[in-house]
This record gives C-alpha cells, structure tokens and sequence, in this order.
C-alpha cells in the first residue's frame, strides 16, 4: 500500500509544529480532518491542509515530499509505523519517540531524539546540537532506541544520554556524550573537544580521536574487548561503518574520573 | 513382558518413565574452541543426578563462531533441575566457580524464550566489586566484569523452561561387557546429533542404574539388584542367562518430544548394530507408570 503523502506546497510562513502528524494520530482520520489539523505556532492559525497537498495512504507510512528547517518536532512521540522526511527538519525531530523508525533525508536541527525510549531515527544529513539531549529542566536525555546520523552532529551530542546508541559516521562538536549517565555513542569522524566531560557511566566510540581529549580520563590500555563485539553486531544493521569501528583494537580511557569514573572512551586504532 | 525383536535384538515390551523439571540452557564462547570446552567441562563436572548433585548438566553442541553471540567459538550447555530455586543456585555457582574462571570466557542465554528468569550475570557481577559495567542492547543486558585476563561478559538474565524432561532412558543388555558398551557408545553417539538434550552420566552412561529405596535407612536409591548379573541367581532377576553386562543411557531433554527423539535415534542405532557386534536386548526403567507424567514406550521408538 502506498503511503499516506504530505507534499509541500511552498515555503511555510511560521515554524510548524508536526507533532500531530504521526501514524498513531492519522489512523482512522479523513483526508479531510487530517487537513484540519492545525500546526501553526504563532497567532497566525495553519492547518495541514493549507502547509500540504495530502494524498490518501497508509497512515503506517507517512511520507513528507519535501522539508524545511521550520519543520519543528517531526516524529515527536511516535510509537509505532514509519515516517519518511524528503528534505531537512527543524528542531526536536523524533523527540519523545518510542517505536517505529523516522527517517530524514536532510539535515535535522537542535534537540532530535531528544527524550527518545525506543525506535529508530536516521538522520541522512547533519545533525543539529544536543542529539538525544534533555530539554531544560529534564534530568535524563535519551533513554531507549537508536540514532543514526550518516554526517556530522552539533555539540553535547549525547548529552545526559541514559540508554540506547547514537552512532554519528561523521564528525561530532564539543562535549560529546558530555554528563552521560549510560548508553553507547559512537563518533566516526574527529570529536570536538572534551569528548564525555562528566559522563558518570556509558561508552563513547571515537574512529578518530577528539581535538582535546579530557585529562580526566584514564589510559587502561588496547584491548580486545569481547563486549565490542557484542556492539558492532548490534550496530551493524544500522551503520556497517560504526560496526567496523567497533571490531578495530580499542584503546580503553576510564573515565570521566571528576565525576563517577564508570564510564570509558575507546579510542579506535587508526 | 512380551518381547519384539528388530534386526535381531530383542526390545522389551515396556517403557521409559520421565517427569518434569525445570532447565535452563548457555552458550559459553571462548578465544578457542577447547578453552570453550574446557568451560563447559568444568562446569559440568558432578551433574549426573539431581539425588547427588543438585543438578543434571551436559554439553548439548559445540557452537561455530558463526552461531555465536559474540562471533567466537562455543558450547551451549543444559542444566536440568527439580525447582527454579535449586536451577539458579546451581547455574549461579557453577557459572561462578568454573566458567567466570575459565581463561577468556563468556557467558549468553542459550534458551530465546520461556516461562520465567534467572539470574546470571545480575547475580555474578557482584564479583566485579563496583567495577562492573552494564551494556544494553536492545532487550539483552549484558555485564562486563574485569577480571585479570580482560572482562568475563555475561548476559544479565537467562530463561527457563518448565516443560523440560528429565529420566528417558534405554537399558542395553549384552552377551558380553566389550559388546553391551559398543551398543551403548553407539545409541549415545546418534542421540548426540539430536538438539536439546543431553546424556549426564560419564560419556552419557551409566553402569549403576538404581532402584528406588535400600535395605539402609538414610539411602534414598541402591543397585538395581535386578539387572546386576552378577546376582543373577540370587535375587528376582529381570536377566536371562544370555545376558553378561548391563548399562544405562539418561536422557534429559528440553521438551517431550526432544527426548522421544532422542530415544528412538538410540534405539535405532543399537538396533542398526544388531547382536552380533552388539546388544542382545533393550529394555527401560518405570515405576509402573505412578510416579512420572512422561511415558515412551519403546515399541512406538522403533526404527
């Protein structure tokens, strides 16, 4: 069956808000209450109707023909199903998620996957700051899931990450994995600076080292590690380039020691 | 008790009566195949009855690394036990004392499913002294705990079945001691190409097969005088003149069906090696039917 279609009809006059627009909320609706559905954000009143021409679909699979940076909280609390972004979103794409799988085929903004349990975001382009980071005033970021991102992430990707994998195959900005409770968040490409400043516990994968790495963490050595293992063949049905970091010798920094300690950074072998 | 005969060698017209138990299954990996093994072994070791040793436990199949949660060689090894309290003491301690201590193993769930959890690695880590790490991967939960040679990984939590067999079992009788064993090594051989169960006696045989209670008080079982040949004359014997030497293979299985497969494999084997180079006769051991749920009668085994 074909999917249910949102195409774009012109640059949108606001930031929208898409959240509504997931599989769980479409199913059972008309096209022509789904057209109602308002996504403005300002005091000007948008329904979908007038942002997007709507062809009738599967409402499991969700397709946006086209996107934009003020496409705000695309996927936000999706459970289940599929939704597909043909072009960039804006900010907290995915955020809240607990199943099903959002896919960008663009550049996502500040705060995807933030807050997200479960499911899958594949971000085809860069990723903004704050990947899986909480919003202010939350205590933990993501907590379930996986995040891929074919390029590059913002800073503090991974920020206060609690569970589940990011995987970035490109480089990552300042403060990677930076107050990390748990979870594994592996970087391709150089890391900015101070890669896991204050993680307490978890694992951040660096392919090429980091432009300042933290004096805080402590060299334990190369190792073969059984559980790395164990990770690439997770990962690897999402990204094989993360998978093959993974089976590379790592070298095992503990740390960050001026927090908890119980937390490392493998340094893949060059 | 009427007797068939297949290729020559008599099958008594009987059965073999097993009860429930609660099983449990690992996969241990290692750098090689023979530490691997050499961790299954160990903890396998004192696991042939459940009266002596807490539990029953064997080695099931050797793993390639291709069949590996970790990509390296293994061993799945079953446990078998009365209750789930004495299954995770039992997991919990030989896990413990011979496969955490087994040069660079590691430790995963051999069952995908089942009625309830043990712990394994929730209960292992504490060895890890606050060093100990967990990692998530989807729903599996795995512990790292540093040890001297690296980290011996652990799979948080394994399941168990309740719907496992334990005490299928085929007695071999022969004309001589060299023949009755050939037959036995034979039915064991073919009953280790079937999945899910494991033989617990040494090599999968037993030579003492017991009767239940004694003459003395305190002894829960004792020779089964009746298929001892040397009593031959002296006691009600269930041998005939032609029988020399007797032994017992155990099986316990995962399910029902896994140890009836395995039952009939045996059978066909000694029934393929025939009286000559073989067994004379097969028979099994019940309580008359009272005391265990599962019957497999030998006749429905026949190849």
């Amino acid at each position: 069956m074909r999917p249910l279609t949102f195409t774009l009809r012109g640059a949108p006059g606001q930031r929208l808000d898409l959240s509504p627009l997931t599989p769980q909320n479409l199913a059972g609706k008309t096209t022509a209450k789904i057209a109602e559905i308002e996504l403005g954000t300002t005091r000007v009143r948008v329904t979908t109707g007038e942002v997007f021409r709507i062809r009738e679909g599967d409402p499991n699979a969700v397709l946006f023909e086209g996107g934009s940076s003020r496409f705000d909280r695309v996927g936000m609390g999706l459970s289940a199903g599929m939704i597909r972004v043909e072009g960039e979103v804006g900010v907290q794409a995915g955020r809240l998620m607990s199943g099903g799988r959002l896919r960008i085929h663009g550049a996502a903004g500040p705060f995807a996957a933030s807050g997200m349990s479960g499911g899958t975001l594949e971000i085809e382009g860069d990723a903004g700051e704050r990947l899986g980071g909480p919003l202010s005033g939350e205590t933990v970021g993501m907590s379930g899931g996986v995040v891929h991102v074919h390029s590059d992430a913002g800073q503090r990707a991974g920020d206060r990450l609690r569970r589940g994998v990011i995987l970035i195959e490109g480089r990552a900005g300042a403060y990677a994995g930076s107050r990390m409770i748990a979870g594994t968040l592996a970087i391709g490409g150089e890391a900015g600076d101070l890669p896991g400043y204050l993680m307490g516990r978890g694992t951040i994968l660096l392919g090429r080292g980091a432009t300042l790495l933290s004096p805080t963490f402590g060299d334990c050595g190369e190792h073969a590690l059984v559980a790395a293992q164990l990770l690439a063949d997770y990962v690897a049905p999402f990204s094989a380039k993360a998978a093959r970091l993974f089976r590379r010798p790592l070298r095992r920094l503990a740390g960050d020691l001026a927090a908890l300690g119980k937390g490392e950074i493998l340094l893949a072998r060059l | 008790m009427r007797a068939l005969t297949a290729n020559g060698v008599a099958i008594d017209d009987t059965f073999a009566e097993a009860f429930e138990m609660r099983a449990t299954a690992i996969v241990i990996t290692a750098p090689t195949a023979r530490w691997a093994e050499q961790a299954a072994v160990t903890m396998t070791g004192f696991a042939t009855s459940v009266i002596g040793c807490g539990c029953e436990a064997g080695i099931e199949s050797v793993r390639s690394s291709r069949e590996t949660p970790d990509g390296r060689p293994g061993v799945r090894v079953l446990l078998f036990a009365v209750s789930t309290q004495e299954l995770q003491r039992q997991l919990q301690s030989r896990v413990g004392q011979c496969v955490l201590t087994s040069p660079g193993s590691a430790c995963y769930a051999g069952l995908e499913a089942g009625e309830d959890r043990l712990k394994l690695g929730a209960a292992i880590r504490y060895f890890g002294d606050g060093w100990q790490i967990a990692k998530r991967l989807g729903a599996r939960r795995y512990w790292r705990v540093p040890v001297m040679d690296g980290e011996f990984v652990c799979e948080s939590t394994i399941h168990l079945t309740k719907s496992a067999v334990g005490g299928g079992n085929l007695i071999v009788m022969g004309e001589s001691a060299a023949k009755t064993l050939a037959a036995t090594e034979a039915a064991v051989k073919a009953m280790r190409g079937v999945a899910d169960v494991i033989m617990p006696f040494p090599g999968g045989i037993a030579r003492s097969g017991s009767k239940v209670g004694s003459k003395y008080k305190g002894a829960g079982a004792s020779t089964n005088d009746a298929y001892c040949p040397t009593l031959k004359g002296a006691v009600e014997s269930a041998l005939g003149p032609e029988i020399a030497s007797v032994l017992e293979i155990v099986i316990d299985g995962l399910t029902s069906d896994a140890v009836a497969k395995a039952m009939r494999a045996g059978l066909a084997a000694i029934v393929d090696l025939g009286p000559d180079r073989g067994a004379l006769r097969v028979g099994a051991g019940n309580y008359g039917g009272r005391l265990g749920r599962h019957h497999y009668h030998l006749r429905d085994l026949l190849p």
